[in-house]
């Protein structure tokens, strides 16, 4: 086996807040080999945005290491960093607010090239711009366009091409479809799988749409309150989830058929709990139906139950 | 056989800012009965927002320009003097607005929020009294009766979600209009909340105007569907017209399921509608959607496309000429 493009080891990130430490990410590992698409899912606030930030080294970690090709980002010289970056580009979730209005879209692709200075001269740049306007779908008119006049999908794909800029090898996608219509979310799904074939690029998707996330991902993680509770294959995790939390999730997303009526049941009581300074034992255990004494006091270990299904939950015996 | 609680005919809505004017809604009918639930499903600056903003008389009265009559129990809601709407907003017709994050007053206690409506609709009443009706109302969307004395940010995007609708079900309307009632929310509470409105819909016979996105929530929770883009309403059907693939639908209707990714199905590429949504300062002549259509042809290029229709299942599009009746334009535009 390959050495994973990106792995994370026990990854902490904690926020100090005026009620007490925010457990933003609490004890996160994966690996991610190279040219797969790794799906995270979870609901608003369970960690997510923060997990593909702090694996970016955009947040500092408080705790765990973040390996990129092996080697340690964490604790890079700011020089190395810069060059590391490079390899390692994010796409926004709101296309809105992630492109500065004063700039034009050549601009705004173009300033990554600049930052890292790899092309001498404008006609270069101008050059590596229109050729990704054209890989992303823009049309050459949009060159001097602001991202007001276009429409959502249109700034996505200015979001894409300007991650795109520098060649990455890993990119962390942080919902980049959440806020188009599903006719335009379609174009851009599909482009964005068309480029990881044609550039072999690695995918860290971040979502909360899970339809969505079992077209694009190989593997998907399911996260709750800044934890993995559950990671295996997308098929095998579709097919036979093993974490309460997961079943649920599964179970609340309304199906397009007929057949379906009234199909929605209150499945989870209850709200998410604060991940400030949370209790002891399981995180999901105040809503789960099958929480145990046990449950409320022991964390349960994410392990691997089966081949390539990991898992976190007490009622799986050891 | 129930009784007609809404209908709204030939609802033409303009926005006019300076010399732009905004086609938003161009000539719809819908009709709504007693205890029915309407889905009305579309895009981004379809005209969604706007149908519902009509059918309570509250759109922007110096920008917009509305014609057509809405009639709610026979009476023409475009025509109602203020007063007479005021009874009509919250008591009757109540609206479910989109962000619960924002359409609660932050500096107000729930409890005195959702109490605003009771004593504006059923007069005044004593202190304890209101606190207990708040109380009763706040258990019946989930919220316990002794959290009204908290204020907005101290609830959960959820539970505030589920204040919004305790306040537009206060006075028990006949008619709920829910905008996008949760695409704020995550899905396992996204679940408890259509729970509770389905519960509520069977407690109070409530008729439900639901404004989604989402086919799925659609196919959960409605009687029947209308499909909206550009402003116009181009297919109307029960959900199972609406939803069972091997019936005629309008191409636009075939593309919006083409595009969304199933969950049962694996497909190796989506195959998404070709385009862009239409700018409602430019509409294209003839079928809103022949420039993204893949069956357009030159007739579908200008004049009106007529509505055609078999049984309650009505498509507007040129390529249902044969498979329904022609629907009489004539009769409907007085």
């Amino acid at each position: 086996m390959s050495t994973p493009i990106i792995e994370c080891r026990n990854l902490k990130k904690f926020f100090g807040t005026p009620y007490g430490t925010l457990h933003a990410v609490d004890n996160v590992s994966f690996a991610l080999e190279e040219g797969k698409t790794l799906g995270i899912v979870g609901e608003s606030g369970c960690g997510k945005s923060t997990l593909g930030r702090t694996v970016l080294g955009l947040h500092k970690a408080t705790e765990g290491q973040v390996l990129f090709e092996g080697r340690e980002i964490q604790d890079l010289p700011p020089a190395e960093m810069k060059s590391l970056r490079k390899e390692m580009q994010i796409i926004f979730q709101d296309p809105y607010s992630s492109l500065n209005p004063r700039d034009t879209v050549a601009q705004i692709i173009a300033q990554p090239m600049q930052i890292q200075g790899i092309y001498k001269t404008k006609a270069e740049i101008n050059e590596r711009v229109a050729e990704l306007m054209d890989i992303v779908g823009l049309g050459p008119r949009f060159a001097n366009t602001y991202p007001h006049e276009m429409d959502g999908g249109r700034r996505q794909r200015v979001g894409i091409a300007r991650a795109l800029a520098m060649n990455p090898k890993f990119v962390v996608c942080d919902e980049p479809v959440s806020a188009l219509d599903v006719s335009i979310q379609a174009q851009v799904l599909n482009l964005m799988m068309d480029l990881q074939e044609q550039m072999g690029l690695t995918y860290l998707f971040i979502t909360h749409n899970l339809a969505v996330v079992k077209h694009i991902s190989d593997d998907i993680a399911v996260m709750y309150l800044g934890q993995m509770v559950e990671k295996a294959q997308t098929d095998d995790l579709f097919s036979h989830p093993l974490h309460p939390y997961t079943q649920a999730l599964l179970q609340a997303i309304p199906i397009p058929e007929i057949g379906h009526k009234n199909s929605i049941k209150n499945v989870l009581k209850g709200e998410i709990t604060s991940p400030i300074e949370p209790k002891p034992g399981c995180r999901f255990a105040p809503r789960c139906p099958y929480a145990t004494e046990k449950c409320h006091s022991v964390e349960p270990a994410f392990r691997e139950l089966e081949p390539d299904h990991f898992v976190a939950c007490h009622l799986f015996g050891q | 056989m129930s009784e007609e609680l809404l209908k709204i005919k030939g609802l033409n809505v303009r926005y006019v800012v300076g010399k732009e004017v905004s086609e938003a809604v161009n000539g719809i009918d819908i009709v709504i009965n007693q205890g029915e639930t309407l889905g009305l499903v579309g895009e981004t600056g379809a005209g969604k927002t706007t149908t519902a903003l009509s059918i309570m008389n509250m759109l922007p009265q110096y920008v917009s320009r509305v014609q057509g009559e809405i009639f709610y129990k026979g009476k023409d809601v475009l025509k109602m003097k203020e007063h007479e709407l005021r009874k009509l907003r919250g008591k009757q017709i109540s609206m479910v607005f989109q962000d619960p994050m924002t359409s609660l007053n932050p500096v107000y206690r729930v409890g005195e929020q959702i109490g605003e409506v009771l004593t504006l609709h059923e007069g005044k009443m004593s202190k304890g009294e209101l606190r207990k009706r708040v109380g009763e109302i706040l258990e019946l969307v989930g919220i316990p009766a002794s959290r009204q004395d908290e204020y907005p940010h101290q609830f959960s995007g959820g539970m505030k979600q589920r204040v919004i609708i305790a306040i537009a079900i206060a006075c028990r309307p006949e008619l709920l209009i829910a905008d996008e009632p949760t695409t704020a929310l995550d899905v396992t509470i996204q679940a408890q909340v259509l729970d509770m409105m389905q519960d509520l819909r069977n407690t109070l016979n409530s008729s439900i105007l639901m404004i989604t996105h989402d086919l799925g929530i659609v196919a959960s929770f409605c009687d029947n569907v209308a499909i909206m883009y550009a402003g116009e309403i181009v297919e109307y059907g029960t959900l199972d017209e609406i939803f069972d693939r091997t019936e005629k639908h309008h191409p636009y209707t075939e593309g919006l399921f083409n595009a969304i990714p199933n969950l049962n199905v694996k497909t190796d590429r989506l195959n998404p509608i070709q385009g862009m949504t239409p700018d409602p300062r430019d509409l294209p002549a003839g079928c809103k959607f022949h420039p993204r259509c893949p069956h357009a042809c030159d007739a579908c290029k200008s004049g009106q496309v007529p509505v055609y229709r078999r049984g309650t299942h009505q498509i507007k599009c040129l390529l249902a000429e044969e498979w329904g009746e022609k629907e009489c334009e004539g009769e409907e535009q007085v």
